[in-house]
């Protein structure tokens, strides 16, 4: 379903954009108006996260965002609630991200109903490796969801073969070592490692860290399907409010 | 991703992508390392001329005599170089990390003795050297946070999350996703992803490998309990494995904080409050909501303040092998102040909980019986924290003096 909705899109565009946002950050009613405002820009899909308190793979911008959400009251049903009420209001599709003890502690099962219950597409987790993620792989199976599985430079050629056997909708590409919100260069060696991710899949690809302007898209033309701009977009509502993001994003494309 | 290091369910390897080839290349220099004869050699032979092993076994005469119950032995792993048994994990991983070349090490650190063990192992080796610490510890462990320092190691002061040990080691992964190149984690203790437990606890081992010789030779017989305290679990694994297979009981004693009931403590295997998750890249018990959100914890002792506990633990406590208590930051103040005064050791707060157990079951047993107490480490770290617990007026007035000198 997702890859089909993405491949009719790619028809329209030359690359797509995937934005992110952390559910409850800076509350859920801001949350609501930035999602609001990305579908009005012309956004593709957004990747929604549930705040954990230990968010190993994320650097100090989502880093603060997931513990201000958390300090702010939020909890998993809240997130799952306001999911259910996004994917009702607005016709693109929405992917969960969070880390694996958040799904484990809802239980996985009653997670994959529950996101199939609110239409989301798929999930992305970043620290649960195939090799860990049997009984996450047969509930989204069984509910007709995407798991998206992550690429990285320091992935060899095999193992992207093997990734990919289990991903659905697209993958995930990281631009670089690190976490988020760090810088990224935009560069040849970039290009190489693009080369090598699509050599071993079919599947659309995206790719995240790093994003942050026109020129970073523009560079990512033709050689990944969706560019996804996560950090950014917290570091503006930060500085300059909610009212700044759909000129943001319109400036990307 | 090779071998993911499980114990019945427990343990795990759940690693961001960007982290397994890097976990690939330490399971397999650890593997290598572990087959080789000559690495075990190299490894003793290490520990006994920079440290100071084997580390004696020392019988407590006066406090077996205070008892009346149980002839009481004290494991000595305060007298490594740097005051604890972490010394015994550090060296072995700076071995390996010179097998695989790398030129930078980074640490978590709670108490502050696993990152002192680090620094001086970095400064032996020519590694340079980041030592993560909360801000919570920084405080309260100062002591050790200079000694890091004169080492060569950058300190670096966490101040996201709880400020304790599990935000030291979410910073050292931040800072391992970006530097796996030239650096190695030397985690520090027997939690994490596999191969950390494993590779811990292997080090640690040779702890129960001595005392298990040195109490058969002193008494011909073996003991009836041994008391070891319970932070990530590596100083209880260590002295636990060579007695696993024996008719031996084996006690490890978490920190109850302010009490079980209040809600204020570390105790994951001994109270009804912890319930298994996945964080930090293992599954096991976790102090955590129903959401899956980690919870702040408590204990006088930096060293034994976290929210997870060692997989292999996890298994052990599962199986009824090894039975779990805790103890408050009072009685462990008592058993300290006691220990200090009937046989002049001074034992670390996170030791001391494996006294403050020992003590309240000695009486309870035979004068044949023979119960170890593992003493992780000294307590010289603990020299602020302690001297408020006893509110000792001369200490203050010290300070209050040396303040005074600083302003001038
Ligand atoms: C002296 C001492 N004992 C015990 C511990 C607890 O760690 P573990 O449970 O890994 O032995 C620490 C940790 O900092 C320590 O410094």
């Amino acid at each position: 379903m997702l890859e089909s909705y993405l491949r009719s899109r790619l028809k329209e565009k030359e690359i797509l954009l995937m934005t992110h946002i952390v559910l409850g950050y800076p509350t859920f009613e801001d949350a609501f108006r930035i999602i609001e405002s990305m579908v009005e820009a012309g956004v593709d899909l957004i990747e929604l996260q549930i705040p954990f308190s230990e968010p190993i793979a994320d650097g100090p911008v989502i880093l603060h965002a997931n513990q201000k959400s958390l300090a702010g009251g939020a909890t998993v049903q809240k997130c799952i609630d306001f999911a259910q009420k996004v994917t009702e209001t607005f016709d693109i599709p929405f992917l969960f991200m969070s880390y694996y003890n958040i799904l484990f502690k809802y239980g996985i099962d009653r997670f994959a109903a529950a996101m199939a219950r609110s239409d989301l597409y798929g999930a992305i987790v970043p620290d649960l490796p195939p090799e860990e993620g049997q009984d996450f792989l047969e509930a989204m199976q069984n509910k007709r969801l995407a798991p998206i599985f992550i690429f990285s430079p320091t992935t060899p050629d095999e193992r992207m073969k093997y990734l990919a056997s289990f991903g659905k909708g697209f993958i995930y590409c990281v631009a670089r070592k690190g976490v988020t919100g760090v810088d990224t260069d935009f560069s040849k060696q970039l290009e190489k490692y693009l080369a090598r991710c699509r050599k071993a899949t079919d599947l659309p690809l995206a790719l995240g860290f790093g994003v942050k302007e026109k020129a970073d898209v523009e560079f990512l033309i033709g050689k990944v399907d969706i560019a996804v701009i996560g950090s950014q977009t917290i570091r503006l509502v930060d500085k300059e409010g909610v009212g700044v993001i759909g000129e943001f994003i319109k400036s990307l494309r | 991703m090779k071998d993911r290091g499980y114990y019945e369910g427990f343990g795990g390897a759940y690693l961001p992508e960007i982290l397994i080839a890097t976990f690939d290349e330490l399971v397999e220099t650890f593997q290598q390392a572990k087959s080789d004869p000559g690495f075990w050699q190299e490894y003793t032979d290490i520990m006994s001329t920079y440290s100071c092993r084997p580390t004696p076994l020392t019988f407590a005469e006066n406090l077996t005599r205070r008892f009346g119950g149980a002839r009481i032995y004290i494991k000595r792993e305060d007298l490594n170089h740097t005051g604890a048994h972490k010394a015994n994990n550090v060296m072995g991983q700076g071995l390996l990390v010179k097998r695989m070349g790398k030129t930078r090490v980074i640490a978590e650190t709670g108490a502050g003795q696993h990152g002192v063990a680090t620094a001086t192992m970095a400064a032996k080796f020519g590694f340079k050297c980041t030592i993560y610490m909360g801000e919570v510890d920084v405080r309260r462990q100062r002591p050790n946070v200079f000694w890091m320092e004169r080492l060569g190691a950058e300190v670096i002061t966490v101040r996201e999350g709880t400020r304790i040990l599990k935000d030291a080691i979410n910073e050292s992964f931040r800072d391992w996703v970006t530097n796996m190149d030239t650096t190695h984690y030397v985690l520090g203790t027997a939690c994490g992803p596999h191969p950390f437990p494993e590779m811990v606890s292997f080090f640690q081992s040779i702890i129960g490998k001595e005392a298990r010789e040195q109490i058969l030779e002193k008494e011909w017989s073996l003991p009836s309990r041994i008391y070891a305290c319970v932070g990530g679990g590596s100083n209880a694994l260590g002295i636990f494995k060579a007695f696993l297979d024996d008719p031996v009981e084996l006690v490890g004693v978490e920190a109850a904080g302010k009490g079980l009931a209040t809600g204020h403590h570390a105790a994951r295997l001994s109270s009804e409050d912890a319930s298994v998750g996945v964080a930090q890249g293992y599954k096991t018990y976790f102090l955590q909501d129903n959401d899956g959100q980690m919870k702040e914890t408590h204990s006088v002792a930096a060293g034994l303040d976290y929210v997870g506990v060692s997989p292999i633990l996890s298994h052990l406590k599962e199986t009824g092998r090894i039975r779990f208590e805790a103890t408050t930051d009072q009685e462990v103040v008592d058993a300290l102040s006691l220990t200090i005064q009937k046989e002049g050791l001074i034992p670390a707060l996170e030791s001391a909980h494996a006294f403050a157990q020992a003590f309240k079951e000695a009486s309870a047993l035979s004068k044949k019986d023979i119960i170890l107490i593992n003493q992780s480490g000294r307590g010289d770290k603990d020299i602020f924290t302690v001297a408020d617990a006893f509110a000792d007026p001369k200490w203050q007035e010290f300070i209050k003096e040396k303040a005074e000198e600083y302003h001038a």
